[in-house]
C-alpha cells in the first residue's frame, strides 16, 4: 500500500490519473494504455442502434407512466403492478446509464488492473470468483430483515411516500455507495470502511466509523430481537416452530459432519423440509392445550430467553448448531423472496391502503413523527443502508476477478434489495387500512380492548371491526392480532394473504402465516447470532488496545467479558423495548434508522474525499447529493428525536411527561431510558458532525491547492487475465 | 424455429449451472471443494471437520445484513 501524490489531471480521459503516476510501466500496461480501460463517454450515451433506442425508450416511458399513475392516482386503489413495473424500469434504467456513467467517469474502472482476488489468491479469503456467484453471494449477504420491516412500518404513511423514496433512494444513493466502497475497497486490498476512513480522512474518521459500527450493530441487534417478541409473544405456534429448529439444525449438523460430509445444499433442502413439518406440527402444539400452554410466552420470557441465546450463540462452542441454522435460514430467506416475488406477478393484487393516509402530519400510531424525516429514515435497507457497506468492504472485494465487476455486484445486487423493499410495501399496503393499523399500533395508543381499538382506528378513517380482527386471528391461528408491533407480524399477514391467494386459499392461510413469521424469526436470529460475535470481535480488537489478555480471542474469561459486554447493551435497549408502552418500536426503529443512515454519512464521507483526491471533483456530486440528502435527513431526525416539544417524538420530552406523572413503580427507569436514548442519539450525530467537518476541510483545501491529495491504493499490478478479458 | 429451440435450451442450462454454482458458493460447497483441492483430500467427516475449523474465525467475523 502506498501513498501517491495526485497529479493533475493529464489530457487523456482513458487512464485514471492516478494510475498513470503510480504504476509500474509493464508491456501490458503500454497495451492497456492504448485502448480505453473502461467504456468510453460514447458508450456512455450510446443509442446508436434504433433497436437499443426503441427498448430504452419503452423502458423509459414504461417507468415514467408507471410512476406517474403510483403519484397521481388519488381516491382508487391500485394495482401492485404498477409498483413492480415502475420499480423494474427505474432500476433498469438506473444500471444502464447511470451507473454505466460513475464506472466510466467517475470511478474510470479498469479492467486490465488485477484485483486482490488475483494477486492475493489463497483459496480462503482471496478467491477468483464468477461475477454471478460473488452478485449472489453479496445479495446473500445484504438482504436481511430491514427492506422488509421498514417498508412495512413506513405504509403508514400510505404507500406513496415509502415507494418514491425506495426508488430514488436506491438508485442514486444506496447503489451509487454499495457500488463505490466496493471498488474503493478492492483497489486498497479489500480494506474494511473502518480502514479506509482511517487512512483516507484521519484516525478521527476511522475512530467515528469504528464507533458508528458498533454503535449500529447494538441498536439494531436489540431491534431484531425486539422484532422476534412482539413476532413469537403469545403465539404458541410461532414460538413452537421456531423452538423446532434447535434440534433441526443440530441434526443438519450431525449428517453435515458424519454422514454427507461438505453437501450443504442437500442438508439444506432436508432441514427446509423439516422446518416446514415443524410447521404443520406447530398447529397441533397451539390446539393442544398441555403443550400450547407451554409455548405460550410473554414478552419479557421471550426476551430473557433470547438474551440467553445471543450469549451462548457468542460465548459458547455451540458451532454445531450455529452453522447449520445459517445455511438454513439463508435457504429459507432466498426461496422466500422468490416465493414472494412469483406470487405478487402471478396474483397483481390490488393494494388497500392510500397513496397518503392523513399520519404524515407526525400523528401515526405506529411510530410518531412527520413524514419528512421519519420516512426517510424509517426506510434505510431497501432505499440506503450504511451496514451495506461494511459488506461491500468484507468479503465480497476479495472474490471481484474484474474491476468492471463491481458495477454489476455493487449497484445490481443492492438493485435487487431495492425491489425485495418494494414487495414489502405490497404485503403491507394489500392489507386493509383498519387491519394493518390495528396489528401494528401499541395499545398505548388504541387502546387494550378490541372494541376500543377497532373504535379508534374507526375514528381515523380505516374501518375495521373486532369481530373482523377475530376472524383473521383464527384464520391464521392465533388468538390476537392486536397490537403486534414490530412490522413482522403485518408484513407476514399480508404475504400470507398474497400466497393463501395464489395457493390452498384460506385453508392454508393459517400456514403460510407460520411460515413467513418462522421465515422472519428464523433469519432475525441468524443476523442476532452473527451480529453478537462480530461485535464481540470488534469490542475485543478494542479493549486489546488498552490491555492486551482483553484481545486475546482464545482466552476464556476475555471471550465470556466481551460477550457479556456486547449481550448487555444490545440486551438493554431490548429490555426498554419490551417495557415501553409504546410498543418499543416507537422508540427503537428511528435510532436504528438514524444510526444506520449516519453509518452511511460515514461511507459517503470517505467515498467523497477519494473521489476529490483522484482529481474527479466535477463528478463528486455523485456521492456528495446523496451525503447531503442524507446529513439533512438524519441530523433533522436526531434533532426531532431529542428536542421535539411532543412527548412521543422527543426523547427529553417524553422523560419530562414522565418526571410530571404521578410516580409509580418502574418509571425512573423510563425516564432513565428516555434520556439514555437522547444522549446515544446526540453523541452519534456529534461525532458524525466531527467527521463532515474534518471531511469538508479537506475537500476545500485540496480543492483550493493548499493540500496535495494522496489517495492510498494499491500501486497497480497488470492481470495476468489481459487475453481473457480481450477475448 | 428448431435453431430457437437449441438456443433456448443451452441458454437455460447455462442459466441453471450459474445458479447451482452461485448456490454451491453461498453454501460454501465450492468453499470446501477449494480446501479438498488445496490440500489434496478427498472428502471425509475429518477434512470435512478440519475446514469448518480452518473458515471458523473467518465464518465468524462475517456480520449479516439488517
Amino acid at each position: 500500500m502506498v501513498a501517491c501524490a495526485q497529479p493533475e489531471r493529464p489530457a487523456p480521459d482513458q487512464l485514471s490519473p492516478f494510475t498513470t503516476r503510480c504504476r509500474f510501466a509493464t508491456i501490458l500496461e503500454i497495451q492497456a494504455a492504448s485502448r480505453p480501460p473502461y467504456p468510453t463517454a460514447e458508450s456512455v450515451v450510446p443509442m446508436s442502434k434504433p433497436a437499443g433506442v426503441i427498448v430504452w425508450a419503452g423502458v423509459a416511458i414504461a417507468g415514467a407512466l408507471s410512476v406517474a399513475t403510483i403519484a397521481l392516482h388519488r381516491g382508487e386503489e391500485i394495482n401492485a403492478m404498477w409498483l413492480v413495473v415502475a420499480a423494474v424500469c427505474s432500476y433498469a434504467i438506473g444500471y444502464r446509464f447511470y451507473s454505466k456513467f460513475i464506472a466510466a467517469r467517475v470511478l474510470t474502472l479498469d479492467a486490465m488492473r488485477a484485483t486482490p482476488a488475483e494477486r492475493l489468491e489463497n483459496g480462503r479469503d482471496f478467491v477468483r470468483t464468477n461475477k454471478w456467484v460473488v452478485f449472489g453471494h453479496h445479495f446473500a449477504a445484504i438482504a436481511g430483515p430491514g427492506p422488509l420491516v421498514g417498508p412495512v412500518l413506513a405504509a403508514q404513511f400510505g404507500y406513496l411516500p415509502g415507494t418514491l423514496w425506495i426508488l430514488a433512494g436506491a438508485v442514486f444513493g444506496g447503489c451509487v455507495q454499495d457500488f463505490v466502497i466496493l471498488l474503493f475497497s478492492v483497489r486498497r486490498d479489500g480494506k474494511s470502511l473502518t480502514e479506509m476512513a482511517k487512512s483516507e480522512i484521519g484516525r478521527l474518521g476511522g475512530f467515528v466509523a469504528y464507533v458508528a459500527v458498533i454503535s449500529i450493530v447494538v441498536i439494531l441487534l436489540g431491534v431484531c430481537a425486539l422484532i422476534v417478541v412482539n413476532a413469537l409473544k403469545a403465539s404458541p405456534w410461532g414460538t413452537f416452530t421456531i423452538a423446532m429448529t434447535i434440534p433441526i439444525a443440530l441434526l443438519m449438523g450431525v449428517y453435515l459432519r458424519r454422514l454427507r460430509p461438505g453437501k450443504v445444499l442437500e442438508t439444506s433442502v432436508l432441514g427446509f423440509l423439516l422446518v416446514l413439518l415443524a410447521i404443520w406440527g406447530g398447529s397441533w402444539a397451539s390446539h393442544t392445550p398441555s403443550v400450547g400452554r407451554s409455548f405460550t410466552l410473554t414478552a419479557p420470557t421471550l426476551a430473557i430467553l433470547i438474551i440467553i441465546y445471543g450469549f451462548a450463540a457468542s460465548a459458547m462452542p455451540v458451532w454445531l448448531l450455529l452453522a447449520p441454522r445459517d445455511y438454513l435460514s439463508t435457504f429459507v430467506k432466498l426461496g422466500t423472496i422468490a416465493m414472494l416475488a412469483l406470487g405478487i406477478v402471478a396474483l397483481r393484487p390490488t393494494l388497500h391502503m392510500p397513496a397518503l393516509t392523513r399520519f404524515i402530519d407526525g400523528t401515526g400510531p405506529v411510530f410518531a413523527g412527520n413524514l419528512f424525516p421519519f420516512a426517510f429514515v424509517t426506510i434505510a435497507c431497501g432505499a440506503i443502508s450504511g451496514f451495506h457497506s461494511l459488506i461491500a468492504s468484507g468479503t465480497t472485494p476479495k472474490l471481484i476477478s474484474r474491476e468492471t465487476e463491481t458495477r454489476m455486484v455493487g449497484y445490481g445486487a443492492m438493485a435487487c434489495e431495492s425491489m425485495v423493499a418494494i414487495m414489502a410495501v405490497i404485503a403491507a399496503c394489500v392489507l386493509q387500512p383498519g387491519t394493518y393499523f390495528a396489528i401494528n399500533s401499541p395499545a398505548g395508543i388504541v387502546g387494550q380492548l378490541p372494541e376500543v381499538a377497532t373504535a379508534t382506528i374507526s375514528s381515523w378513517g380505516f374501518p375495521v371491526s373486532a369481530a373482523d380482527m377475530h376472524s383473521l386471528a383464527q384464520a391464521v391461528g392465533e388468538q390476537t392480532l392486536f397490537n403486534r408491533t414490530g412490522g413482522a407480524p403485518a408484513f407476514a399477514v399480508g404475504m400470507a394473504n398474497i400466497f393463501s391467494h395464489s395457493i390452498g386459499g384460506q385453508a392454508l392461510m393459517a400456514i403460510w402465516y407460520h411460515f413467513a413469521i418462522m421465515f422472519e424469526a428464523l433469519f432475525i436470529l441468524t443476523v442476532l447470532d452473527a451480529g453478537t460475535r462480530v461485535g464481540r470481535f470488534m469490542i475485543q480488537d478494542a479493549l486489546g488496545h488498552v490491555w492486551k489478555p482483553l484481545g486475546r480471542t482464545s482466552w476464556y474469561p476475555s471471550v465470556l467479558i466481551n460477550s457479556a459486554l456486547i449481550v448487555g447493551a444490545w440486551g438493554y435497549f431490548l429490555w426498554q423495548g419490551v417495557k415501553d408502552p409504546l410498543g418499543g418500536i416507537n422508540s427503537l426503529w428511528p435510532l436504528f434508522g438514524i444510526s444506520n443512515q449516519l453509518l452511511a454519512t460515514v461511507a459517503l464521507c470517505v467515498a467523497t474525499t477519494i473521489i476529490i483526491k483522484m482529481g474527479r471533483a466535477r463528478y463528486a456530486l455523485v456521492t456528495l447529493t446523496p451525503l447531503t440528502w442524507l446529513v439533512a435527513v438524519t441530523f433533522s431526525a436526531s434533532y426531532y428525536k431529542i428536542f421535539d416539544p411532543n412527548p412521543r417524538i422527543g426523547f427529553l420530552a417524553h422523560a419530562r411527561q414522565l418526571a410530571a406523572a404521578p410516580s409509580t413503580a418502574g418509571i425512573a427507569r423510563l425516564i432513565f431510558n428516555d434520556r439514555l436514548d437522547a444522549a446515544v442519539t446526540a453523541i452519534l450525530i456529534i461525532m458524525v458532525a466531527m467527521i463532515l467537518i474534518e471531511s469538508a476541510a479537506d475537500w476545500i483545501r485540496i480543492l483550493a491547492g493548499r493540500k496535495q491529495p494522496m489517495v492510498r491504493e494499491t500501486p497497480f499490478v497488470a492481470t495476468r487475465f489481459a487475453t481473457e478479458e480481450q477475448a | 424455429m428448431k435453431n430457437l429451440l437449441v438456443q433456448f435450451s443451452s441458454s437455460t442450462r447455462r442459466a441453471l449451472a450459474v445458479i447451482g454454482a452461485v448456490l454451491r458458493e453461498i453454501f460454501d460447497e465450492s468453499a470446501y471443494a477449494r480446501f479438498l483441492e488445496r490440500r489434496q483430500l478427498t472428502t471425509s467427516p475429518q477434512a470435512y471437520a478440519e475446514f469448518l475449523a480452518e473458515s471458523r474465525q473467518q465464518r465468524e467475523r462475517r456480520p449479516r445484513c439488517c
